[in-house]
């Protein structure tokens, strides 16, 4: 009777093939479909260990060493395998309390309870040597190593920069960084990152359900060997670079001197700075946090490259260079100078009683306020230009083109433009076509709106000992061996002055420093050329400047020197100029009285010391 | 008529081979499932595929010795089979041991018998005894309630050793049933009730009732509107709705957490993998990075490093998927059906019926298995521990199986001289 329903059997074996497609449809979909579990997979055996590589080192002009690694070890914890550990002996292992143990452990247990995370960074060599005898005690945590960046010097915090974990706006902009890695952050350690750091290489483990090391995957065939980063050479003269910031201490301001057949720069001193190794390894994030407090120094902050100075009397230079390259000056071009520049409107700009009248040589040697606002009016009076509008835009150009008014492109990140006012800036102030040479008088003796960065400033320097011409100034001279200049630096530029009217400007500043305002900047047997500038400014007291070059035969270095409130040229900045040159041509200062002045000076609290006041032998600007 | 031919000459080699093809397979999988470079001679008899070894050799001796047997022995000893497993059933639970949570093992040395996966094999001869009885029609009610207690009895022994697996496997004698002229209700419960009762899991149960309230009205609409008829869906309709609200009962209530959770993760409602969903999801991941080739033979690193749970035993597929890939998982998938057909044609050319719903019981049994533990690997079915036949390592389930399996091979063997 059975036979009734055996047509029941292909109902029967259709509902079996049903189901085993069913698989098949769903064999097909989890192993070739969808990607996530053999992602999954790797996740669940592999664990990708990196080898970190050691960072690159820097070297100053000399073969001296500045910037080293020392080993450091990161105190790792696999918070699974933590057990029965005796906590309070690590807490005081490593110096933090039972609650922090506690939140650390959740901390790395809520990123995974099967994998290494951190759980204290960057442990110096000599606290790792009491650890290391202990940590058999400790379950689940072990040491991976790592390195520490070390200066050598405790100098030019601002040029090396510091580097720290690559946060995580960097991580997902960048696939090379992961979490934990190391980035530069700021100064050459930012703008040489990619040198620096070189590759990090990756060992392939193969672990099991319980996290045992089941040894290299597939015999290390896919493992990479980590590259140690390239090494850097410094043009930073690191005696230089010490001795300035010797010089300025208890002081604000920068110094930076550059070589001018190269473009080189041999130091770059910003004050008030700090010891560069407060911000290396575990300590950065304190040390950070209370640079960054103190509002009253404000140390972090990079004068040399950020701060905008009103470059003051130094400015007469540019005036009496563009002056003759438009015509409009001569050697010879002679104003008389009535104790100052009337503005019509019965003020004047003010000059000191000199001789009178006073040829260009003069003028310069003197800093005669008068002469150089009758240059900059007659430049931008010039008749040839059909409105003060057109003239003042020839003249910003040819500012421009000393390397004012935008970044010279120096390789420490963070450089401003500096500030030469557009003409829009004046139409908008004074309204359209309602501003005239007598305006903006003041640009003339480098008053006014016009902003200059000490770099631009020694930049100025170089560029006249060069006769019109000058290379960007650059920290770094060698990437991974001695003068393989990166190309960017190897390009001369030009300025739109003919080299010609430059001898008659040097031979003003040499006069500067034998027989006007910056006598105090002579050196026995080496010719100076300087000039001294004082810039009125909201802030205070007027700001010492000072720029030079020597020898003036063969210059070997340029600088600029700006003490934020300490008064005139010649006062601070001046000698201190004057003492870099002797440091770096002679390599030992003669002059002890002078220096010791110097570095006993303290501009930082406002006042001067009574000895220091109405120094007779200092000629005002 | 042909018995001057030897044993060799009428025994079905196709089932012969896919069965010798099956055990091989899986010998081979267990070597890689629990590989290590210490152990790593696939002889070895303290390891797993050693032991498996062994099991298959005695297994390949039962069924040498049931092929000799005279073949009318099972159908007239079924009934006294059935007695003495159902009665073995119960001795372990009072003298066994517990194994995984359940009590259904027999301890003899270090080595376990689990009478509960034989009790299968004398369930399948019982019944086709019964339905082979010439009188017997699965039209009349007292038959199918004997054909009922019968498959029932042992499940519910097994559901006491707390064994639910091996409990559920009985119910896949339902297509036995069906072969034999069993309503085709049935059998459409069983299929219609387990997406109700998931419905009923995932769905609010007022839109549910509704549901069913608009199927009974369009039945009703369409019927011939008799009283029976309207009696039949009314009832239908009320069953449905009670078994939605006691599926939910019994799922918070009855259910135990353990197998609550799985539920809910298998559902989707809960996504716990480091818990309840740690297996399948271990499961699904051994599986699908075997891509379209696998890993190759003994590279699956899931499995071997034991990522995935009872790799040798119930979740043995996923060391087929991960070593062998998409290519080589579906040739199994295809094995067993091929292997499930097989034994259903031949069943059909049985002239006794004993022969013929015993080798319907024995693909159903089989087929069940298949798919649950294969389901189960691919995060189809709740976690239910059962083993996937001649593959998974074990004793007890190898020879129940092996010795299930041949004695319907010298069924057919004979299948001219049976009636």
């Amino acid at each position: 009777m059975d036979r009734i329903y055996a047509d029941r059997r292909y109902l029967i074996i259709g509902f079996f093939l049903l189901i085993g497609l069913f698989f098949l449809a769903r064999l097909f979909y989890v192993q070739i479909m969808v990607d996530k579990y053999i992602l999954s997979a790797n996740n669940n055996v592999l664990r990708y260990v990196t080898q970190y590589p050691a960072r690159g080192l820097v070297f100053d002009r000399n073969g001296k060493l500045l910037v080293y690694n020392e080993a450091a070890y990161d105190l790792m914890v696999i918070p699974r395998q933590v057990k029965n550990a005796d906590t309070m002996a690590l807490c005081h292992l490593i110096g933090i309390d039972k609650e922090e143990f506690i939140n650390r452990l959740q901390k790395a247990r809520n990123f995974s309870p099967y994998r290494p995370s951190i759980f204290e960074a960057q442990i110096t060599r000599e606290n790792y040597g009491f650890l290391e005898e202990q940590l058999f005690l400790f379950p689940g945590f072990f040491v991976q190593s790592r390195t520490l960046r070390k200066y050598t010097y405790p100098v030019a915090a601002h040029t090396f920069g510091y580097i720290g974990e690559a946060g995580p706006e960097v991580i997902e902009k960048n696939p090379y960084y992961r979490s934990g890695d190391y980035i530069g952050i700021s100064g050459i350690e930012k703008s040489y990152e990619d040198i620096l750091r070189g590759k990090k290489g990756m060992k392939i483990r193969v672990y099991d359900v319980l996290n045992r090391d089941k040894g290299s995957f597939r015999e290390g065939k896919y493992d990479t060997a980590s590259m140690a980063g390239t090494d850097l050479y410094s043009s930073m003269d690191v005696e230089l670079q010490q001795y300035g910031e010797l010089l300025m201490t208890n002081k604000k301001g920068s110094i930076v001197a550059i070589e001018p057949q190269t473009g080189e720069i041999l130091c770059v001193v910003s004050s008030p700075s700090y010891d560069p190794n407060l911000l290396a390894g575990n300590i950065r994030k304190k040390n950070y946090t209370l640079l960054l407090q103190d509002t009253i120094f404000i140390p972090l902050f990079n004068r040399a490259l950020m701060a905008m100075y009103p470059p003051g009397s130094t400015f007469k230079l540019v005036d009496a260079l563009i002056g003759q390259q438009e015509g409009v000056l001569t050697p010879d071009t002679r104003y008389g100078c009535p104790g100052g520049f009337p503005l019509g409107n019965g003020k004047k700009v003010a000059c000191h009683p000199h001789p009178s009248p006073l040829d260009l040589v003069g003028a310069i040697q003197i800093s005669c306020n008068s002469y150089f606002c009758r240059v900059f009016k007659s430049i931008i009076d010039k008749k040839s230009f059909a409105s003060t509008r057109q003239s003042y835009e020839n003249w910003r150009k040819e500012v421009m083109s000393f390397g004012f008014g935008k970044r010279i492109g120096i390789d420490i990140p963070g450089e401003l433009n500096g500030n030469i006012p557009t003409p829009t800036y004046y139409d908008k102030y004074h309204g359209v076509d309602r501003w005239r040479s007598m305006t903006i008088i003041s640009l003339g003796i480098g008053q006014g709106e016009i902003g200059i960065t000490p770099i631009q400033l020694a930049n100025l320097a170089a560029l006249i000992s060069n006769r019109g011409w000058y290379y960007p100034p650059h920290i770094i001279h060698g990437i991974g061996r001695k003068d393989s200049l990166n190309l960017a630096y190897n390009t001369k530029r030009n300025t739109l002055v003919d080299p010609r009217y430059f001898d008659i400007v040097i031979e003003g500043m040499g006069d500067v420093v034998t027989g006007g305002t910056g006598r105090i900047a002579q050196i026995d047997s080496v010719n100076v050329c300087g000039k001294t500038g004082t810039a009125q400014n909201p802030h205070g007291k007027n700001h010492s400047i000072f720029i030079a070059f020597a020898p003036r035969e063969n210059p070997k270095i340029a600088i600029s020197v700006v003490c934020e409130n300490a008064g005139m040229g010649a006062a601070w900045a001046a000698p201190i100029a004057s003492l870099m040159i002797e440091k770096y041509l002679k390599r030992q200062v003669k002059r002890k009285d002078l220096e010791e002045r110097m570095i006993n000076g303290n501009l930082i609290n406002g006042k001067l010391p009574e000895s220091e006041r109405g120094q007779g032998n200092l000629l005002p600007d | 008529m042909r018995e001057d031919k030897g044993i060799f000459y009428r025994i079905d080699w196709v089932v012969v081979l896919l069965y010798l093809l099956l055990v091989f397979i899986g010998w081979l999988n267990i070597y890689a499932a629990v590989y290590n470079d210490i152990h790593n001679n696939i002889v070895d008899l303290t390891q797993k595929y050693g032991k498996q070894m062994v099991f298959i050799l005695a297994a390949i001796f039962l069924a040498l010795g049931i092929l000799i047997i005279d073949p009318k022995f099972f159908s007239q000893f079924a009934w006294f089979i059935y007695g003495f497993f159902l009665f073995m059933l119960v001795v372990v639970i009072f003298s066994g041991r517990v194994v995984a949570g359940s009590k259904g093992w027999f301890a003899f040395g270090g080595f376990g018998i689990q009478p509960a996966e034989f009790a299968k094999m004398a369930t399948v001869l019982a019944l086709a005894k019964y339905l082979g009885t010439l009188d017997v029609s699965l039209a009349r009610f007292r038959s199918m309630m004997i054909a009922a207690a019968i498959i029932l009895a042992p499940a519910v022994i097994v559901l006491l050793q707390h064994d639910t697996g091996s409990a559920i496997v009985f119910l896949a004698l339902v297509i036995v049933l069906y072969r034999a002229g069993l309503t085709g209700f049935v059998p459409l419960a069983f299929i219609v009730l387990p997406v109700l009762g998931i419905l009923a899991l995932l769905v609010s149960k007022v839109i549910l009732v509704a549901v069913l309230l608009l199927v009974a009205g369009i039945f009703y609409f369409y019927s011939n509107k008799k009283l029976r008829t309207i009696v039949l869906i009314t009832g239908i309709f009320l069953g449905s709705v009670g078994f939605v609200f006691s599926v939910d009962f019994s799922v918070n209530h009855i259910l135990e957490q353990h197998q609550r959770n799985r539920i809910h993760v298998l559902l989707g409602q809960v996504i716990d993998l480091k818990g309840a969903g740690y297996n399948v999801n271990q499961s699904l991941i051994a599986i699908g990075s075997g891509r379209v080739f696998g890993k190759g033979y003994l590279q699956g690193t899931q499995t071997k490093y034991n990522f995935v749970p009872e790799q040798s035993t119930d979740f043995i597929f996923c060391t087929v998927g991960e070593e062998w890939g998409f290519a080589g998982s579906s040739a199994l998938v295809l094995i067993y059906l091929g292997l499930f057909t097989r034994i259903i044609f031949l069943a059909e050319r049985q002239r006794s019926r004993f022969s013929r719903f015993y080798g319907y019981g024995v693909a159903s049994i089989l087929f069940f298995h298949f798919a649950i533990n294969i389901g189960m690997t691919l995060g189809l079915v709740p976690v239910i521990g059962i083993p996937l036949p001649f593959i998974s390592y074990g004793g007890s389930s190898m020879w129940a199986f092996t010795i299930m399996l041949f004695i319907f091979v010298r069924q057919d063997s004979y299948r001219y001289d049976l009636v």
